[in-house]
């Protein structure tokens, strides 16, 4: 992962698209080069979501793209209800380990028709290969596989997991690009777009790039603020609903 | 227009929230009730989590007594000594509840607690009306008589007898701080005022007389609710200061025009109507409990 700055970057990505344009015929592939329209997705108080370009090149014609949006790892606590007494309660849970708080996959075509199984369980590629070895310790493995499968099946009505079959564009025989939503539900983190290039079903190439999903401004300051300074925010809460009440009643003084 | 809330993390749209701000706060002026219990369930339906809901409408809890207990104080209506005794009390009872809070969140059991308490709740102020209301309407067209002004019960054979000129009462300190400690529990888990609870106690049970109960309920609220707000802000971060200040301005702005409508319209059918919105509610919360969900798993916390 490099830490060039983004003018830098499209300099390259114009060098190695001049490269592709002049390089002559037989010579060696032009390799992949890819990079985003921002390497920031700042969250501001007006943020109802955004979206992410991601563009590159140095694909074959009949090569299938795969691009990956992985948000930072963390343990997710899924909770399964059932009836008691007439009521639905939660009776259940379990806490899968170090899966994706985010994961948006564009891909040329349907996962099963680029690669098999095998191979996209190998690079995680897929929101179907998102495993807990360790649930496996604790469980069956096919009562391992149900929980994921739910954690799955919550994140993406959530909107934080998608598959989008299709979404990636080709302008050109070597320049694709690909539009992916970011929900405003999306987690902030690191996180990171992959791009796979498969040829006769397997990686080819793949890259990396770095993408950073933060709260910038208030919206950084205020929840950094209530998880740090927790008593302070709290005064702070206080006081500021006291001095609301109290200048609404100055406002409109009713007798 | 969208407002990302810090704390929730989530985007809603600002003119939803302020106008459910105005909307209750309309609502709480034209009935002098404080709208917690209303707030809540709405927020809640419009995809806040539970517990931000609760420990948020806490805060806006603060504005709206404030709000109210001023002009009290100007007509001389609180008794503070009563308040105080109240509030130790709630201090208590909010201390233990945001405790029970914390646990029931760990348990990942709060959601459900906050629902059925609100079912409880709901159905049952929904009732009261509803019969409050009829019962006014058939009572106009007959004579009724009086009630005796002091009854003697149980209530009055406890120990630690205190005097509350303002309420020209001579009773166990008990009976107030008792009263203070349930409604300070109630205030923790459901982000609740609870006006609507201690007001009748106040009443009923203590034997206060009317023209300072409001007042009084109002002063100690004030306090209770910023105890609840603090240790919820402190203990689980679910105060959300953005979402606060959204209902605050839409609620001080719809109570002062609930409050000009209140006496120009005919109170007992609107009473009748709140019933009937607020058994909704109940029903609505009730039936989300008992259906079987889409889908039996959920997403808990992540650490």
């Amino acid at each position: 992962m490099s830490r060039l700055g983004t003018p830098l970057r499209l300099l390259l990505l114009l060098c190695a698209l001049l490269l592709c344009a002049t390089a002559p015929l037989g010579q060696a592939r032009a390799q992949l080069t890819t990079d985003l329209s921002n390497h920031v997705v700042a969250i501001t108080t007006g943020f109802a979501g955004s979206s992410v370009l991601i563009f590159g090149t140095g694909a074959e014609p009949n090569d299938d793209i795969v691009i990956v949006v992985r948000g930072p790892e963390k343990n997710q606590v899924v909770l399964r209800k059932s009836n008691v007494a007439g009521i639905w309660m939660n009776t259940a849970r379990i806490t899968i380990e170090n899966v994706p708080s985010f994961y948006a996959l564009a891909s040329t075509r349907p996962l099963h028709e680029i690669a098999d199984e095998a191979v996209l369980q190998r690079h995680r590629i897929g929101v179907d290969q998102i495993r807990d070895p360790k649930l496996r310790l604790k469980a069956s493995e096919n009562l391992a596989r149900e929980w994921e499968e739910a954690f799955v099946r919550r994140k993406q009505a959530q909107g934080t997991y998608s598959e989008s079959y299709y979404l990636i564009q080709r302008r050109s025989a070597a320049l694709f690009r690909a539009e992916i939503p970011i929900p405003p539900n999306v987690p902030v983190g690191p996180y990171h777009v992959e791009t796979y290039v498969f040829r006769d079903g397997r990686i080819a190439e793949a890259q990396s790039q770095p993408l950073f999903i933060q709260k910038v401004d208030l919206e950084a300051e205020v929840y950094d603020f209530a998880h740090t300074q927790a008593g302070i925010y709290g005064l702070l809460a206080v006081v500021m609903a006291a001095l609301a009440g109290w200048l609404g009643h100055l406002i409109f003084k009713r007798d | 227009m969208q407002i990302y809330l810090p704390i929730a993390e989530l985007s809603v749209n600002v003119f939803l929230l302020l106008g459910l701000g105005g909307l209750i706060g309309f609502l709480s002026g034209l009935f002098g009730v404080g709208g917690g219990f209303l707030m809540t369930p709405m927020l809640i339906f419009i995809g806040i989590p539970p517990a931000i809901a609760v420990a948020t409408q806490a805060n806006q809890v603060i504005a709206s007594s404030i709000s109210g207990v001023l002009a009290h104080f100007r007509r001389g209506n609180v008794d503070i000594k009563m308040g105080l005794v109240l509030l130790a009390g709630g201090f208590v009872g909010s201390t233990v509840g945001v405790a029970l809070f914390t646990l029931l969140r760990g348990l990942g059991q709060i959601d459900l607690v906050i629902s059925l308490s609100y079912v409880i709740l709901l159905s049952t102020i929904g009732v009261m009306l509803l019969f409050e209301g009829t019962r006014a309407l058939l009572r106009r067209r007959r004579n009724v008589q009086r009630r005796k002004l002091h009854q003697h019960h149980w209530a009055h054979g406890l120990p630690l007898k205190m005097r509350f000129r303002k309420s020209r009462l001579y009773i166990s300190a008990l009976l107030p701080l008792g009263c203070g400690f349930v409604v300070g529990v109630l205030s923790a888990i459901m982000g609740v005022g609870g006006g609507f609870i201690i007001v009748p106690l106040m009443i009923y049970l203590l034997g206060m007389p009317t023209t300072v109960v409001i007042g009084t309920s109002l002063f100690q609220i004030i306090f209770v609710s910023a105890n609840v707000t603090f240790l919820q802000a402190t203990q689980n971060q679910t105060v959300d200061i953005a979402l606060a200040l959204m209902l605050i301005a839409g609620g001080v702005v719809g109570a002062q025009y609930g409050g000009r409508y209140a006496s120009r319209l005919p109170g007992d059918s609107l009473r009748i109507l709140l019933g009937a919105l607020i058994m909704g509610l109940g029903i609505k919360l009730l039936y989300d409990l008992v259906s079987t969900p889409d889908d039996l798993y959920s997403l808990g916390a992540t650490l």
